[in-house]
């Protein structure tokens, strides 16, 4: 496109012609395009048809999440099309790659409702990921402007709060998921969740499918686990939760079980992905009323996010939940059993925490993204993990992190309580030698085994699960070797 | 029993040693300590006695244990803890948190029940150490 003496573009000659027209020549490819601090930007891999060109496929995207329609409408002239006309600014080829390119798509903040989570994703997401011009689409990530982060609630404790209304400082939160996950009657579910509890975690948790089925009812859970919690306050001194899910087939059910929690006395609900953006939202506004920590397990999410060339990157689903206003969310373990490579991880993490974010393709993090004063959301590590990687743990996740130990709890052979004590002994020795100063990561067996010295639990916990790890290579990594080239 | 609020609670009690390098930690991080003291231990007692001010102009550690040593004079049959704290934008609230001085013996806690409608309990923790006046709570002649 050339440019007229009034700084307009020129449009081709049969622009507004019926029929169809490429996307790119309806100006939704613009390589000189310079997007304002204002703009939503997204970060796309494409792969295109054969035959089709990236910009054109670039364009595609564009134009499909946001104005166009696969054919000429003469009624976007009563419109000032260009400002709602998101625009393909740069493409770049995936290295290493045959077919794979990045695609850098622009969006007016124009094009977005303030403070939804469903609109934003119905526009991105919406319409495109089955595209026919394209064999595979995945969003990589998103830079949301600080005007648009601004009208959004955010969490609705954050990391700060937290800790503050917890009283726990100075080391990662350790909690267990009770299991078995089905089949345990509300009574024996309250015995883990006191065992784990009294033992020395800070959380316990229901599991993402536990709801309200015929072998334990919700109401009959939360009394006996609010038991187990009270009791085991009462052992130690300290403060302690146990998430107890609130998700249900509708708001009014999932409102009734939450205030159901809250006159209880409990401290923290739970909520899976599975309710949808616009119900997590509303779950949000009532736990920051109520001052009710919110936790959020991300069920469902690897159906979309573990594809290396199609679906939504985790990076970007952080994101939005930190926006739609959780405390806490499964982020990974980079150790566990659950898939997640060490450069990913971090970069979902610096996600949930970071006030600020700069580009960092070893992280895969496409944009700087500034969080304003947004609370920080407090990522989980659940999924195969024990005592024993403790300073792997430490070394890779930080101090604000909660280390979710399911069968590294209950499994223990001296039991739940002895279990829950040796996550305990084995946190604190790696805390304490990491501020004394010591190279925690590689002396970290040497900390472990002088600890388990005045613990029998951990001794034990050790010796069941000292060398358990799961290194199996990683399907969704960063490309990060080579710096992309542009086409 | 033993509470185990703080950082540390599951480690042996440290040592002054010990302590000591936990505050070099804290300096080192920017984090400036401060003493505090109780014989309330109930979870959600958040307000301890503070042992004067933080300390945010001293960089020494042996400084700083000095002043936990006096406040363990002054007050030797209750818990005390050392704060640091993080006042960088974003965090403003304490970093890290343990004690250094328990009370001989703790005698715990007791949950009172009380049984409300539709099978609701509710809940009160109650320290033992409370049924005795401030100051006399974990002193052997009172």
């Amino acid at each position: 496109m050339t440019e007229l003496d009034n700084g307009k573009k020129a449009e081709r000659e049969d622009r507004w012609s019926a029929g169809v027209i490429p996307y790119a020549e309806m100006g939704y490819y613009e390589p000189d395009y310079e997007p304002p601090p204002t703009d939503v930007l997204c970060a796309f891999r494409i792969t295109p048809q054969p035959g089709v060109p990236p910009e054109e496929a670039g364009a595609a995207v564009a134009g499909e999440s946001s104005t166009a329609t696969w054919t000429v409408v003469w009624t976007d002239r009563l419109t000032d099309y260009p400002t709602y006309q998101a625009k393909c600014y740069r493409v770049d080829a995936v290295p290493g790659t045959e077919d794979q390119y990045i695609a850098y798509i622009a969006y007016s903040i124009d094009l977005f409702e303030e403070g939804s989570i469903a609109n934003l994703t119905s526009s991105i997401i919406g319409n495109v990921f089955g595209f026919k011009a394209l064999k595979a689409l995945r969003l990589e990530d998103m830079r949301i402007p600080l005007h648009y982060v601004k009208t959004f609630q955010g969490p609705a404790h954050g990391i700060v709060m937290e800790r503050e209304y917890l009283d726990k400082f100075g080391r990662p939160l350790l909690g267990a998921t009770t299991k078995p996950k089905l089949g345990l009657s509300a009574r024996n579910y309250g015995r883990v969740v006191y065992e784990a509890l009294r033992g020395g975690l800070d959380f316990t948790k229901d599991d993402e499918n536990i709801n309200s089925q015929p072998f334990m009812r919700w109401r009959d859970r939360y009394i006996y686990a609010m038991e187990g919690v009270n009791r085991a306050q009462a052992t130690t001194g300290e403060v302690k939760g146990h998430y107890l899910n609130v998700t249900a087939a509708t708001m009014e059910d999932m409102y009734e079980r939450a205030q159901f929690a809250k006159e209880l006395g409990s401290v923290i609900i739970m909520i899976d992905l599975t309710i949808g953006y616009t119900a997590i939202q509303s779950m949000a506004k009532w736990a920051r009323a109520n001052g009710m920590i919110l936790h959020l397990h991300r069920a469902g999410h690897a159906t979309y996010t573990r594809q290396k060339n199609h679906g939504v990157n985790f990076r970007v689903i952080a994101k939005w939940m930190r926006l739609a206003g959780v405390d806490h969310i499964h982020a990974g373990t980079v150790v566990g059993k659950l898939e997640g490579d060490p450069g990913s991880t971090a970069g979902y993490y610096d996600t949930c925490r970071a006030l600020k974010q700069s580009v960092d393709p070893s992280k895969g993090i496409f944009f700087d993204q500034d969080w304003g004063s947004m609370a920080g959301v407090m990522p989980v590590a659940s999924g195969g993990i024990h005592a024993g990687q403790m300073h792997d743990l430490l070394h890779y996740l930080g101090e604000d992190v909660i280390l979710q130990f399911g069968g590294g709890t209950i499994g223990h052979p001296m039991g739940i309580s002895a279990g829950a004590t040796a996550n305990r002994v084995a946190l604190e020795a790696m805390i304490k030698a990491r501020n004394e100063g010591r190279d925690y990561r590689n002396e970290g067996w040497d900390i472990l085994r002088a600890a388990a010295k005045h613990s029998r639990e951990l001794e034990v916990a050790l010796s069941t699960w000292g060398d358990i790890t799961f290194t199996y290579e990683s399907t969704d990594t960063p490309d990060v070797v080579e710096t992309p080239t542009a086409t | 029993m033993r509470i185990t609020q703080g950082t540390f609670s599951f480690l042996p009690d440290l040592t002054d040693a010990e302590i000591t390098a936990q505050i070099q930690y804290t300096l080192d991080q920017g984090w400036p300590c401060s003493v505090e003291f109780t014989d309330d231990p109930h979870p959600r007692n958040t307000y301890w006695d503070m042992w004067g001010l933080p300390m945010f102009d001293l960089s020494d550690a042996a400084g700083v244990l000095e002043e936990v040593n006096a406040c363990r004079k002054a007050y030797p049959d209750r818990y005390i803890r050392l704060n640091a704290y993080d006042a960088s934008y974003g965090r403003q609230t304490v970093a890290l948190s343990f004690i250094v001085q328990r009370p001989a013996e703790e005698p715990g806690f007791r949950l009172d029940r009380e049984e409300v409608s539709d099978r609701r309990i509710r809940y009160r923790l109650h320290p033992y150490a409370l049924d005795r006046p401030e100051g006399q709570r974990y002193s052997a002649k009172s």
